[in-house]
């Protein structure tokens, strides 16, 4: 889960990481209401889930309170990268003389955790990693010892941190460690980290990533949930506890297993080409027990996508037995029938594995009339792109 | 011959009082796996029925250990027991852990990897794994035993159900080991590792791998099999259609900015000799050319 820098910043002052917290707002006249109380020269800040944002114009420094209405004004409602800009952070203007860089994050790559750190902070540091990579200190850091003071040092030393701040930036640079463990986060980055005009450290921007996994020993968690821009049908199959993803298709999709339902994608995908670029509607995986409760809240997912042409139900029966499957998308018609917005729309199912002549022979004997049964996973997908091409 | 596990494996179930872990445990007896003990701290001295079968249960893995000679773990313990109970099996110097086991938080993992690591002792395949089959020989793990037998081929996978898929796709031919590796962003037995063991396995005539977006180990795996990999080797690599920024189901299989693509690990296979496969059936087909 990727947090907004306001929350970011949040979380840093509460665990000692020194920073500016602003404040936020989402209408340009709050925004100039903000900067008068803050009675200096202000930087406005589109909050959105992004790298880029000066870029595209989503940063400006306003000098007085009718600069940061107009410039909040410009901000809000700003497309960065598909994102749209709802709200801004107030931030009173600092003196800067210095950028540094710092973050910890996963390294998936050695499976452990790494800090990357660099005098050269301030502009995209994939920039700094391919041009002067002399210049970015990559520390790799045991999960069993972590970061202590010398450990900070180390990174800040490294880094190459002008020897009359190192310490001050170490001191830090320990505190975000602790709370990137104490957060479970996968990242907790700082860009720019600034040495200001008279000498202070302070965390100007901040980006972390929390680890849902770890939601249960998090409660808090629940209040960096950005409800306002997840797509509702992403709300309500969380709700129901189905791992869903909406996609731009037209080709609903159904399966069973997380490699299986995404390699489902692919071969829709794939088979849609000759369609003119049929594509799929979704990601759901009903995981292993697809049950006629979830087999219907699925479908019932997908089917009010008013998106979605037709609908693929692709499962290979492991533990999952395809007979109890076979019921399950029955009972899931009759279920979704007998509710008042049903849109009938064709159904193509392949079932292998586990019992597949059982639930096969089921689906046959109560020929539910949109369902067609095709046997294999690449015919399936072709017949559900054919008939999303065909459904206007 | 098959590799990591075989006839002579002693399985031990943590968990195995708990509803998954009763479930499968009699899943792995049923196919032939010598299940010897389960272990669940406060229940020791009890023991389960399971599938006609009386299963001691021990306090500890040491205990089960000490009174049966396991040498492989599976665990179906919780996320929030599970750092714990891997770190028991490391403590206890069990050879081979498997962790079932979907939902553990990173930083556990990470912990646990890395003393696992240390100890020099335990291999870790999972967390969030369907767990490691050699057909007819033992299973330890949720991996059906009956898609198919005992036969020539290698499978490593970061998915299950295309696990399941492709021991199905190529069901007459037979597999030595398929091992499923685990979704999430840290897993304690690679493609790499598995691509070794299949190498030096004299029964492994060809290896199938499975992959997923997210992170870069199958570009590492491409580099290794260019260098190390004789036999014919097939991929199959799962999210070309995957958005940006959005998790697939699995923890792990997530595309950050530009990296972790299927496309680009599509690349590094290709280049390195590896022929890749538009889909399962079609990676099936792959397979049965390489080996003609």
């Amino acid at each position: 889960m990727d947090l907004y820098e306001y929350q970011a910043k949040e979380l840093f002052a509460t665990h000692g990481v020194t920073t500016q917290v602003g404040k936020v707002v989402s209408t340009p006249a709050d925004t100039q209401k903000a900067a008068a109380e803050f009675n200096c020269a202000v930087v406005v800040k589109a909050q959105v889930k992004t790298g880029g944002r000066g870029k595209a114009g989503g940063v400006k420094l306003a000098n007085n309170p009718s600069e940061a209405l107009e410039k909040a004004t410009n901000i809000l409602g700003l497309d960065i990268k598909g994102h749209i800009v709802k709200k801004v952070l107030i931030t009173p203007a600092e003196d800067i003389k210095e950028e540094y860089y710092v973050s910890f994050l996963l390294d998936r790559t050695n499976r452990t955790f790494l800090s990357m750190a660099s005098v050269a902070g301030g502009m995209d540091i994939e920039e700094v990693a391919a041009k002067t990579p002399e210049k970015l200190a990559m520390i790799k850091i045991d999960p069993l010892t972590g970061v202590d003071s010398t450990k900070a040092l180390e990174i800040s030393v490294a880094a190459g941190i002008p020897q009359e701040v190192q310490k001050d930036v170490a001191v830090l640079i320990e505190k975000m460690w602790k709370l990137f463990v104490a957060t479970d986060a996968t990242l907790v980055e700082v860009n720019p980290l600034v040495r200001t005009n008279d000498d202070r450290i302070v965390a100007l921007d901040g980006k972390v990533t929390l680890d849902e996994n770890a939601n249960f020993r998090h409660a808090e968690n629940e209040n960096f949930v950005d409800t306002a821009n997840v797509d509702p049908l992403e709300t309500a199959a969380k709700a129901k506890d189905l791992n869903y993803v909406k996609l731009e298709g037209s080709v609903g999709i159904i399966g069973n297993g997380a490699g299986l339902v995404m390699s489902t994608l692919d071969v829709v995908a794939y088979a849609g080409e000759k369609f003119g670029g049929v594509k799929p509607a979704n990601f759901l995986d009903i995981g292993g027990g697809a049950s006629a409760q979830i087999m219907a809240d699925g479908l019932g997912i997908i089917l009010s996508d008013p998106s979605v042409k037709s609908v693929f139900v692709n499962v290979f029966g492991g533990i999952t037995a395809c007979d109890a499957v076979a019921n399950g998308i029955v009972q899931a018609i009759e279920i979704l029938k007998s509710g008042s917005n049903y849109v009938q729309r064709p159904i193509v199912v392949r079932l292998d594995g586990n019992n597949a002549q059982e639930g096969l022979r089921i689906l046959r004997e109560a020929k539910p009339d949109n369902v067609e049964i095709v046997d294999t996973m690449d015919d399936a997908a072709a017949r559900a792109a054919h008939l999303a091409a065909g459904v206007k | 011959m098959a590799i990591l596990l075989n006839e002579n494996s002693k399985v031990i179930v943590q968990g195995m009082t708990g509803s998954e872990g009763k479930k499968h445990t009699e899943r792995m007896i049923k196919s032939g796996t010598k299940i010897v003990g389960g272990v669940t701290p406060g229940k020791g001295g009890q023991s389960l029925e399971v599938a006609g079968q009386n299963v001691p249960v021990f306090n500890s893995v040491q205990e089960a250990i000490a009174a049966t000679g396991a040498n492989v773990s599976v665990v179906f313990v919780p996320p929030k027991f599970a750092k714990g109970a891997v770190i028991e099996a490391v403590d206890s110097a069990m050879p081979l852990v498997v962790v079932i086991t979907e939902g553990i938080p990173v930083h556990d993992t990470a912990h646990f990897f890395t003393y696992a690591q240390k100890s020099g002792k335990t291999r870790i395949i999972g967390p969030n794994c369907p767990g490691i089959i050699s057909p007819g020989l033992s299973n330890a793990g949720i991996i059906p035993a009956d898609i198919t037998t005992k036969g020539s081929i290698g499978l490593v996978s970061k998915s299950g159900t295309l696990t399941y898929q492709m021991m199905y796709e190529l069901r007459d031919l037979g597999f030595t080991t398929a091992i499923g590796i685990g979704g999430d962003p840290i897993i304690g037995t690679t493609h790499i590792d598995a691509l070794r063991e299949f190498e030096n396995d004299p029964d492994t005539k060809a290896i199938v791998m499975i992959g997923e977006i997210g992170g870069d180990a199958e570009e590492k795996a491409a580099e290794f099999i260019k260098a190390n990999i004789k036999k014919p080797v097939v991929a199959y690599v799962a999210g070309f259609t995957a958005p940006e920024g959005k998790t697939m189901g699995h923890a792990g299989a997530i595309v950050s900015g530009s990296s972790g693509t299927a496309e680009a690990k599509k690349v590094a296979l290709e280049k390195a000799g590896v022929k890749v496969g538009k889909t399962p059936s079609e990676t099936a087909l792959l397979l049965r050319a390489a080996i003609k």
